[in-house]
């Protein structure tokens, strides 16, 4: 059963009494919250995701409630609770949805180190899964926002699992996360985009959330096979420009966008060597979406 | 009291047969483990029962993981013990592992599936100057820049005020005592020395003796007030007893339990000990012979206070989730935090430390509206 078939109401009420548990990825997901913020978020964005069975085991337990006191009313916040440990400082409420999305990156980065973890968008295209590692404002979520309205399969905007067993890609296909002038872009560039509420003043900047492509969802347990990584540079003026890399820098530059490669140990750097011998890898500085898109659908 | 909970149970006693049928308990072992700080040791205990495989899928995904945590934690403290001896090899200062640093280099029972957030060490008082140099030059720094703290660690605590290195992060408590030297019990850190074992291929890093891990284990954790890693640090105690007191044919060695309670009159432990025996028994079955645990009851506090430590412990103790809580759970661990400043200083200084601390977390809040 999906999401988009529970009522208004019934969502509401499942929201605020037993949870709504979702089927994220490999992640089984129980969200709880009294605000209405994170339902409008849900209904919005979450609409063709699975609804978990009452018996399924649950990976990660999630609340955002208000913080008790006077807060509650002056100046009102939310606090995210992973069963009951609390790793962030409260924000205020209207930030509540957000939250959820950087919550849960943060259980599943802290987690589930049976993947090894690149902070990546990661696409599909006939087959052949393209990694995007990027530090923050390479752009990397927009030109994968740009390609998924475009056809192509959505993975994740945020991170990369690779199986430690078998080095496939396994898929988290969840909101992807557009800061300030992207979101603009977006919606220009393509008019089949939904987005959720648009957020202003996080840490982040304004920020909203674009739906993941029903497809996309559905294909939610099926993993991918790496062939292509690119490190996307967005560059004011650019031609589009590949550089391609030798194995040895692919593999120390996905190292540093790696969230649990020390914890890995020596199984991370085989992993890593395993995946980056597979993968054809490049710098790519762009500055238009749609010559970026061309250039990688002619690497595929 | 509160119900025992599935962690415990699955510490304590054989549930494998409910795990493998009851997908539900499965995940509540997963959250009470995760907030206890012990899914690693499950995962490594599940692996010893050959139990992993015949588990949900999703359960062993996260014993896989907390398995990795735990091995980059070991290889972390191996690091850090390195790193630590080079420091201090300069001046030939001796130092030895505490606690969980001490079960992993030592490569004890208690190691499996160990997870810690710092490296506790212990150097002679007459280093201690010279030891917090030397790790200085070598990229620790004291995070901690208030005064009326530096000068609490330093006058009164066991430890110096925690050390973090530059480059790594890790955190570093340097000790010259396992009590305070302001506390009511008294308890000769010499004596620890004269039993440390040197550790192989290394020049100056040592670990106490057997006994006196448990010792100083049982007077972390019945004395420290810090219980968030209670159950955590009973099922080390657990481990330890269980592991140094059976003999090579699975006999019960009663020299062993003898000598630790000989142990804990010489070091002025009894009391710490006579908990530690008391809790590991009762919620983890620890096989205590019923002769020793009544010799420890030496150390106990008297029968009736006994009653109300229990009421204290059997709440502190179990794993901080909200299955495992009743409605005294947030009153008992704040009395034995109260409980432990009051172990830790005479009256008058704690009334002028508390009055310190109070003054300035007021400052503090009016400060920043």
């Amino acid at each position: 059963m999906k999401l988009s078939s529970l009522t208004r109401p019934e969502l509401r009420r499942r929201l605020k009494e037993e949870g709504i548990g979702l089927s994220i990825g490999p992640f089984n997901t129980n969200l709880s919250s009294s605000l209405s913020v994170v339902a409008d978020g849900l209904e919005q964005l979450y609409g063709a995701f699975t609804l978990t069975g009452d018996a399924d085991f649950i990976d990660f337990r999630i609340s955002l409630n208000s913080p008790p006191g006077l807060r509650r009313w002056f100046r009102p916040q939310v606090n995210f609770s992973f069963d009951g440990f609390l790793p962030f400082k409260p924000l205020p409420q209207v930030q509540a949805f957000a939250m959820f999305e950087w919550g849960l990156n943060w259980c599943i980065a802290n987690n589930a180190h049976q993947y090894l973890i690149i902070h990546a968008a990661v696409i599909e295209r006939n087959g052949v899964v393209c990694i995007l590692p990027g530090t923050p404002g390479s752009g990397k979520s927009t030109l994968c926002a740009a390609l998924v309205c475009k056809g192509w399969r959505l993975l994740s905007d945020e991170m990369a699992l690779v199986s430690t067993e078998t080095g496939e890609i396994y898929p988290v296909p969840r909101p992807v996360s557009l800061k300030n002038q992207s979101i603009n872009i977006i919606q220009q560039y393509s008019s089949g985009a939904v987005m959720g509420d648009v957020v202003m003043d996080t840490a982040k900047g304004t920020v909203s959330h674009m739906r993941p492509p029903q497809s996309s969802v559905e294909q939610s347990e099926k993993p991918g096979t790496p062939g292509l990584i690119v490190f996307p540079k967005y560059t004011a003026g650019a031609e589009p420009n590949l550089v391609p890399l030798t194995q040895a820098n692919a593999l120390m530059k996905v190292a540093e966008n790696s969230f649990n490669y020390s914890v890995l140990g020596l199984q991370g750097f085989e992993v890593l060597g395993e995946l980056v011998s597979k993968c054809a890898c490049y710098e790519f500085s762009y500055q238009s979406l749609d010559e970026a898109k061309e250039t990688l659908e002619s690497l595929i | 009291m509160p119900p025992k909970s599935i962690l415990v149970r699955f510490l304590s006693d054989s549930i494998e047969e409910e795990l493998v049928a009851d997908t539900r308990a499965c995940e509540l072992l997963l959250r009470q483990a995760r907030s206890a700080n012990l899914l690693s040791r499950v995962a490594v205990l599940c692996d010893e029962k050959d139990l992993t495989s015949r588990l949900p899928q999703r359960m062993q995904n996260h014993l896989q993981s907390a398995r990795a945590v735990a091995e980059a934690n070991h290889r972390s403290v191996k690091w850090e013990a390195k790193q630590i001896e080079l420091a201090l090899l300069a001046d030939d200062i001796p130092f030895c592992l505490l606690k969980g640093g001490a079960y992993v280099v030592g490569q004890s029972v208690a190691a499996k599936g160990r997870v810690f957030s710092d490296v506790d060490i212990l150097v002679p008082r007459e280093f201690l100057e010279k030891t917090e140099q030397l790790l200085i030059r070598k990229g620790w720094m004291c995070t901690n820049f208030d005064s009326y703290d530096q000068r609490y660690y330093r006058t009164w605590m066991h430890e110096l005020p925690p050390l973090q290195h530059m480059k790594r992060g890790t955190t570093l408590d340097v000790h010259h005592a396992i009590i305070p030297p302001t506390a009511r019990i008294k308890s000769d850190i010499k004596k620890i020395w004269e039993n440390v074992h040197k550790v192989d291929n290394y020049k100056v890093l040592y670990i106490p003796d057997n006994k006196d891990l448990i010792l100083h284990s049982a007077v972390h954790l019945f004395c420290d007030g810090e219980l968030e890693n209670g159950l955590r640090d009973l099922s080390d105690l657990d481990l330890l007893l269980r592991d140094f007191s059976a003999n090579d044919d699975f006999s019960v060695n009663d020299d062993f339990w003898a000598a630790l309670l000989a142990r804990s009159v010489e070091l002025n432990l009894q009391r710490p000990l006579f908990y530690a025996l008391r809790y590991t028994h009762a919620l983890l079955k620890t096989p205590v012979p019923a002769k020793f645990l009544t010799v420890s009851k030496q150390g106990s506090p008297g029968i009736l206070a006994a009653k109300g430590m229990d009421f204290l412990f059997y709440r502190a103790l179990a794993p901080d989730h909200i299955t495992c809580t009743d409605r005294w759970t947030g009153l008992a661990r704040w009395m034995l935090f109260v409980r432990s400043h009051w172990l830790k200083m005479p009256p008058l200084q704690l009334a002028q430390h508390l009055a310190r601390k109070g003054y300035k977390r007021w400052k503090k809040r009016h400060a920043s509206v």
